[in-house]
């Protein structure tokens, strides 16, 4: 972190150490008296939780993988003898499947929170950018991921996953088709694809935990940002991360683990497709192809475009997009406790979500039933879709112009503490 | 201040219409709910209708269908029918397995017909055909899926199977065509099935003199079945009730000592 250490080794043993290797002291300056905003509440908590998060999924992968077999005529049964014969697979697999939805439920939390206190911006640029790299780099694991049981689910998203790249045969002929026989290794989803995405699930976790260390590195430089949005004026304004934060963090963390047992030991197929407990066929398509959860909002925007190519890159623009934010947004101001068109403009944002994630779960030619009249399930994906663009490439730059925010308190510590802020 | 939002009060509304939908009349008929003895978080199986369940998979189910990833020890395990092993091993040594070569290297006898060997407890149950065209040829070209994940593998679970099995008493509605060679069941989607009516009254005389209806056969088969799909259910409502009592106690302690560390700042 930026500033001054206060460590003081207290032995010889770690005088000589921090002398040569100062890792006591960093961890001191960053886990202990790491000054943090004294106001960060519940939705604070989500950074730690998913620290915990990846270390559950790498945990239990690196067990699983001790079991797994990645060839295509064993996959699906070595997942079932996991399953019924390892000693408690059941739980490490459960554990491993529900985690990635914990994961992402968290993340998406985590992400929000950025968003609604404008984390994001200046000076905190870089570290929201890194947490969407995270945030890439755990899609692509999560699809990985997805495929290895061999079920008809995971062989179909496969397949449909990695054809999205022989759009491009529409930009040069045959590159997008070379593209994809080049990812599968050969001329359909097969034994080489299993192969290669259980090589890439078990490297990308590393990688995401590499840019979670420059996430933190990035957060601990100008620090936390805060409900409030207000720079940290002074000491009066901060607590040491340990003992404040460390047991705020473990209190609700502990509350998300309930949660999480909750799904692993008593609705562990909550998240699943029961379409995946049938294995791979080549020959036999599903009648609906879904990803999990998480992926549905931009699959419902994939499929809002007829254009192939076009849905493509709306696709992919969506996510590029959250790169960006940081410089969309034009507002002074950042938390949207003081931005009041920006807080309803922002809910809208949530909700639009949840109703892409909604119609992406629905077969292609859903529709709904508006008293008698017929409104095709894909017009509002497309609604969605232009409200999701829009808020960030129209009204983000526009509201933070136009709107009239709120008189922002004088500091944190006036604030949490009373009038004087002054402890009590 | 609490303002109305006008804006999330529209998309409220929006998603609120997503609940109406259409009919759809060819679509199959939602399923039957069935009381399960393993719902639940502390649900476990009811032993009688595993073992019953089991005697129908064995006299009925069997000669079309496979049950591929379960193995004859999974009989005597905790939490399964509650077989002791000398049954299970009974049972195992019922089915003829196809034997390893023999000192010779011969896996077939001086008639061609391939050699076999009682089974044992590491064995799993034997497929009923050798390969997928046999099982083809001898089901008018339908293949009869292996039921070891029926129940998980299927929308509804148990109340779906349940609903398949017993769903063939219905009529088929005036105007509706059977397709040859197959049979109306309207919890089935398309409601042509191939599978001929598997379950009658007295199909099996159970061994405990339980009454042998189509519903107490299609019950316990399908608790035997989702036994077969999730045989550690039991160990898992177990410990999952020992891991949620530690963890309350967890958060509780935690949440004392949040409340202790913050008392004076804030």
């Amino acid at each position: 972190m930026a500033g001054h250490s206060t460590y003081v080794p207290a032995f010889g043993f770690t005088r000589w150490l921090d002398k040569r290797l100062p890792i006591l002291r960093l961890t001191h300056d960053t886990m202990t008296t790491y000054p943090t905003p004294r106001n960060l509440n519940i939705w604070y908590t989500f950074g730690g939780i998913l620290t915990f998060c990846l270390g559950v999924q790498i945990v239990t992968g690196v067990v699983l993988a001790m079991h797994y077999v990645p060839n295509a005529d064993l996959a699906f049964n070595s997942v079932e003898n996991i399953m019924r014969d390892v000693n408690y697979g059941w739980l490490i697999r459960y554990m491993h499947a529900n985690g990635a939805s914990m994961f992402f439920l968290a993340v998406y939390i985590h992400m929000f929170r950025g968003l609604y206190y404008g984390s994001y911006k200046e000076p905190r640029e870089v570290l929201w950018i890194l947490g969407v790299l995270i945030y890439l780099l755990m899609m692509a694991t999560a699809f990985f991921g997805y495929v290895l049981p061999w079920g008809q689910m995971s062989f179909w998203g496969a397949t449909v996953i990695t054809s999205l790249f022989s759009a491009l045969d529409q930009l040069i002929p045959h590159l997008g088709s070379a593209i994809t026989s080049w990812l599968w290794g050969g001329f359909a989803v097969g034994d080489a694809t299993l192969n290669r995405f259980f090589s890439l699930h078990y490297l990308l976790p590393f990688a995401i935990a590499g840019v979670v260390g420059l996430h933190i590195w990035a957060l601990h430089v100008p620090g936390n940002n805060n409900p409030l949005g207000i720079d940290v004026k002074g000491p009066q304004d901060t607590v040491p991360f340990h003992p404040y934060y460390t047991v705020k963090d473990a209190f609700y963390l502990s509350l998300f683990v309930i949660l999480f047992a909750g799904f692993v030991f008593f609705a562990p197929n909550f998240f699943g497709n029961p379409d995946n407990y049938t294995p791979a066929n080549p020959l036999v398509t599903p009648t609906d192809i879904v990803p999990e959860w998480y992926l549905l909002p931009f699959y419902a925007m994939l499929r809002s475009v007829p254009q192939k190519l076009i849905g493509v890159l709306v696709l992919v623009g969506a996510l590029v997009t959250l790169f960006f934010v940081p410089w969309l947004d034009t507002s002074k101001v950042r938390s949207c406790r003081f931005r009041p068109l920006m807080k309803q403009l922002f809910w809208v944002l949530a909700l639009d979500c949840v109703m892409l994630g909604y119609v992406g779960s629905q077969g292609a030619d859903a529709a709904l039933n508006l008293g008698g009249m017929q409104l095709p399930l894909v017009w509002l994906a497309r609604l969605g879709t232009a409200y999701y663009y829009g808020f960030f490439w129209v009204l983000l730059p526009l509201i933070g112009r136009i709107e009239k925010t709120k008189a922002l308190p004088e500091s944190i510590a006036k604030s949490v503490l009373g009038a004087t802020g002054e402890r009590t | 201040m609490r303002h109305a939002f006008p804006l999330l009060a529209l998309a409220l509304g929006l998603s609120i219409c997503g609940l109406a939908f259409a009919e759809d009349t060819s679509a199959p008929l939602p399923v039957k709910h069935v009381q399960w003895s393993f719902e639940g978080p502390f649900g476990t199986y009811d032993r009688g209708a595993l073992q019953r369940g089991f005697q129908v998979y064995k006299e009925v189910c069997s000669a079309c269908h496979s049950l591929n990833l379960v193995a004859f020890h999974a009989l005597a395990a905790p939490g399964g029918p509650g077989f002791t092993e000398a049954q299970a091993k009974a049972i195992a040594a019922g089915y003829k397995i196809p034997a390893e070569p023999n000192d010779k290297g011969e896996i077939f006898d001086a008639n061609g017909n391939r050699l076999t060997r009682p089974g044992i407890l590491a064995d799993h149950f034997p497929p009923p055909f050798p390969n997928e065209e046999a099982a083809r040829a001898a089901n008018g070209g339908a293949l009869p899926p292996d039921l070891s994940l029926i129940v998980k593998a299927r929308e509804g679970g148990p109340d779906y199977v349940y609903s398949i099995l017993t769903g063939f008493s219905h009529k088929p509605p005036t105007g509706f065509k059977v397709q040859d060679g197959k049979y109306y069941n309207p919890y089935f989607a398309g409601r042509n099935i191939s599978m001929p009516p598997p379950l009658a009254a007295g199909s099996v005389s159970f061994a405990d003199g339980t009454r042998s209806s189509v519903a107490q056969e299609a019950h316990d088969v399908v608790t035997y079945l989702s036994w077969a799909s999730e045989p550690t259910l039991e160990e898992r409502h177990r410990t999952g009730f020992e891991v949620m009592a530690f963890l309350v106690l967890l958060a509780g302690l935690l949440f004392l000592a949040y409340r202790k560390v913050w008392k004076d700042e804030h």
